[in-house]
């Protein structure tokens, strides 16, 4: 099987008691001690303050993880091709609208109705930052970090240029939520390049196999983890966390995976 | 890019089942689209249904999956050979070396829509029978048409609205060069549902006439509902002669506005120099222009400023959606199989149901269905979220 190669640039983490990769790295290391504690997602600071007012919870920690990684790796993101990857779209306006059209008034309101496409995140990210690059959306369920990833570094290899992945979860409110219990907000980005330089923090070899992941050694992550298909990234970012290099299991569809093998840099 | 090979294609809209009764409709610039309400719609505007589409039943084992996008998915696959296309190829490569990138934008979302109007009385729960993620979540028709062909590759959705079905012809392309995959199954599945019926009408979008592209007198979209498939592998030295490639993809962003076009068509215009620059082609090498054309005031207006920047005002154009509907998320694909029909029996498709065009509009665009030579076409995608996405194809 053929290996994509790809090196992460920088890292942004927000999930429940992970409020930036700074605390992460530390919990991920073993330095400190994890504390489960509700998603803390920051404003949408780069929307003008009406817009930030009104965003939901789905634009919010999608741009505040990207965010994150644009002030790690000081990029310009006005030429920054974009990946979005998310299991669903904001669930909270998917919720109104079902609600609404099961109703006697079905004049939804046009704004809920544009923020109900998948790609809202990836259209308010890339006007907040004046950004023409292109820029993707993607769904693979549970799978999606993974398909993410994929997709973010075939594309930084085809445009042999830095690639901004974003993946994000945002929970469904009730009744859905029953049906699709994701319990947190979790929020992941990465700056893929084509292949290491000065400033990377490790280099990564994809292959696709159908091995399975070895659980987490902290119960509580290994719980987030399962629960939150973002954090299906947390094996990789917790190797990188510790500076081991060696190979992690990512889950991804049924019967495949995502085998990345890591090399540390400087 | 590399040029890669459309060894196998198939769509269904409301204008047939599969590519014969698609290329006789276009020829005959024939639309099909009527005024006629779905399901419990109360809207004065026309629509492009495909009928029957609820007699379709998957496969047994497949049965948990059963909704209307996915009914839409089988009927589509089963068309034109297209299931047994894949299934050969996937014995050639291998079904793990064979990738799945469909786009959609509300995949099943009508089975939430008709569950919420049986949520218990008490509780508000929804009914047991509601399976989420093989019905709902936006991969649902992926991993639907990925079990169907027995494929075991990786595979993803692409949701960026009504461009979702051209940009997976760029993820396939990406994969296949990145040697992770040999081949792939691209397309796009958008069926009909109250969500997006309800939400052009409420930003005032949808035409109560069949819509008229680049029409004086346009006035809005009519909702069209579609699948469309194509097999993508590199293109084989011992291809026949009249094999038809992607030759090229051009993505871009507007930055602009979250349901409305840059109104000079800036990333209209970007996206399509990108894909003529993956191509290797200049504007001039472009025989026909598959538009987007959505029949809105808005978008027509801004694509035509795109157009005239990029190709004059006399290379040959017209929008299919006044045969087919804006099939949204599906748009993309079909487009393409358009553009390959048009390839593969050398005409250029009119417009349906536009009369008078725009005066102030100055591509140049073909009312009357007619026989070319054609050997390159570009089409164009565009959606919310100012994404756009430009496929050139042609003869390989």
């Amino acid at each position: 099987m053929n290996a994509l190669r790809a090196a992460i640039d920088a890292i942004a983490l927000i999930g429940p008691g992970l409020s930036g990769w700074d605390e992460a790295r530390a919990v991920l290391a073993g330095e400190r001690a994890y504390v489960a504690a509700p998603t803390a997602v920051p404003p949408a600071v780069l929307l003008p303050p009406n817009e930030r007012r009104r965003s939901g919870l789905a634009v919010r920690i999608a741009l505040a993880a990207g965010a994150a990684a644009l002030d790690a790796s000081g990029r310009d993101p006005a030429r920054l091709p974009t990946v979005f990857a998310s299991s669903s779209a904001d669930g909270d306006t998917c919720h109104a609208i079902c609600e609404q059209l099961a109703g006697d008034d079905r004049l939804i309101s046009p704004t809920r109705f544009h923020n109900s496409v998948h790609n809202a995140p990836a259209g308010y990210w890339s006007i907040a930052t004046r950004s023409m690059a292109p820029s993707t959306s993607l769904c693979a369920y549970d799978g999606s970090f993974v398909a993410g990833l994929l997709e973010a570094s075939a594309l930084a290899r085809a445009r042999g240029e830095a690639v901004l992945l974003i993946a994000y979860d945002a929970p469904y409110p009730e009744p859905l939520r029953a049906k699709r219990p994701v319990p947190d907000a979790f929020g992941a980005a990465l700056l893929l390049s084509p292949a290491a330089s000065a400033g990377s923090l490790a280099a990564l070899e994809l292959s696709l196999g159908a091995r399975t992941p070895e659980p987490l050694a902290i119960p509580a992550l290994e719980h987030v983890r399962r629960a939150i298909p973002t954090a299906r990234a947390l094996p990789l970012l917790r190797r990188i966390a510790r500076r081991e290099a060696g190979e992690d299991v990512l889950e991804y569809l049924d019967g495949l995976s995502l085998a990345v093998g890591v090399t540390l840099c400087a | 890019m590399q040029p890669l090979q459309l060894s196998h294609y198939t769509l269904t809209s409301c204008l047939g089942r599969g590519c014969g009764p698609t290329l006789d409709a276009l020829q005959r610039r024939a639309s099909g689209l009527a005024a006629r309400q779905f399901e419990s719609a109360a809207l004065d505007t026309c629509i492009g249904e495909i009928a029957n589409v609820d007699e379709v039943r998957l496969p047994g084992a497949l049965a948990a999956w059963d909704c209307r996008n996915n009914r839409l998915a089988e009927l589509a696959l089963t068309q034109d050979g297209f299931a047994a296309a894949v299934g050969a190829a996937a014995a050639r490569h291998g079904a793990q070396r064979v990738g799945v990138f469909l786009g959609t934008s509300t995949s099943g979302i009508l089975q939430t829509e008709l569950a919420y109007r049986r949520r218990a009385p008490l509780d508000g729960t929804l009914p047991a029978d509601f399976d989420y993620a093989r019905t709902h979540n936006t991969y649902s028709v992926t991993g639907y048409v990925r079990a169907r062909l027995g494929l075991a590759g990786p595979a993803w959705t692409v949701s960026t609205a009504c461009s979702s079905s051209a940009k997976v012809f760029g993820t396939a392309a990406r994969m296949i060069e990145a040697g992770l995959i040999g081949a792939a199954v691209v397309g796009g599945v958008d069926s009909l549902c109250l969500t997006t019926l309800y939400g052009f009408n409420s930003l005032e979008l949808l035409a109560r006439e069949p819509c008229r592209p680049w029409d004086r007198a346009r006035s809005g979209l009519s909702i069209g509902e579609a699948a469309a498939f194509a097999l993508l592998e590199p293109l084989a030295a011992a291809a026949p002669a009249d094999a038809i490639a992607v030759l090229g993809v051009g993505e871009s962003s507007d930055a602009h506005h979250m349901s409305a076009p840059h109104p000079e068509g800036l990333g209209a215009r970007l996206a399509m120099q990108a894909a003529l620059a993956d191509a290797r082609l200049a504007a001039r090498d472009i025989d026909y222009v598959n538009l987007h054309g959505t029949a809105t005031p808005s978008n027509d207006a801004a694509e035509d400023r795109a157009m005239v920047e990029v190709f004059g005002t006399s290379t040959p154009c017209s929008s299919t959606k006044g045969a087919t509907g804006h099939t949204l998320g599906a748009a993309g694909a079909v487009e393409a199989v358009i553009a390959a029909l048009a390839l593969r029996h050398g005409f250029i498709p009119g417009g349906a149901n536009t009369t008078a065009p725009d005066p102030a509009l100055r591509a140049c665009y073909v009312r009357e269905s007619r026989d070319a030579s054609v050997r390159r076409v570009l089409s164009n995608s565009f959606g919310f979220g100012g994404t756009n996405c430009s496929l050139v194809l042609g003869r390989a």
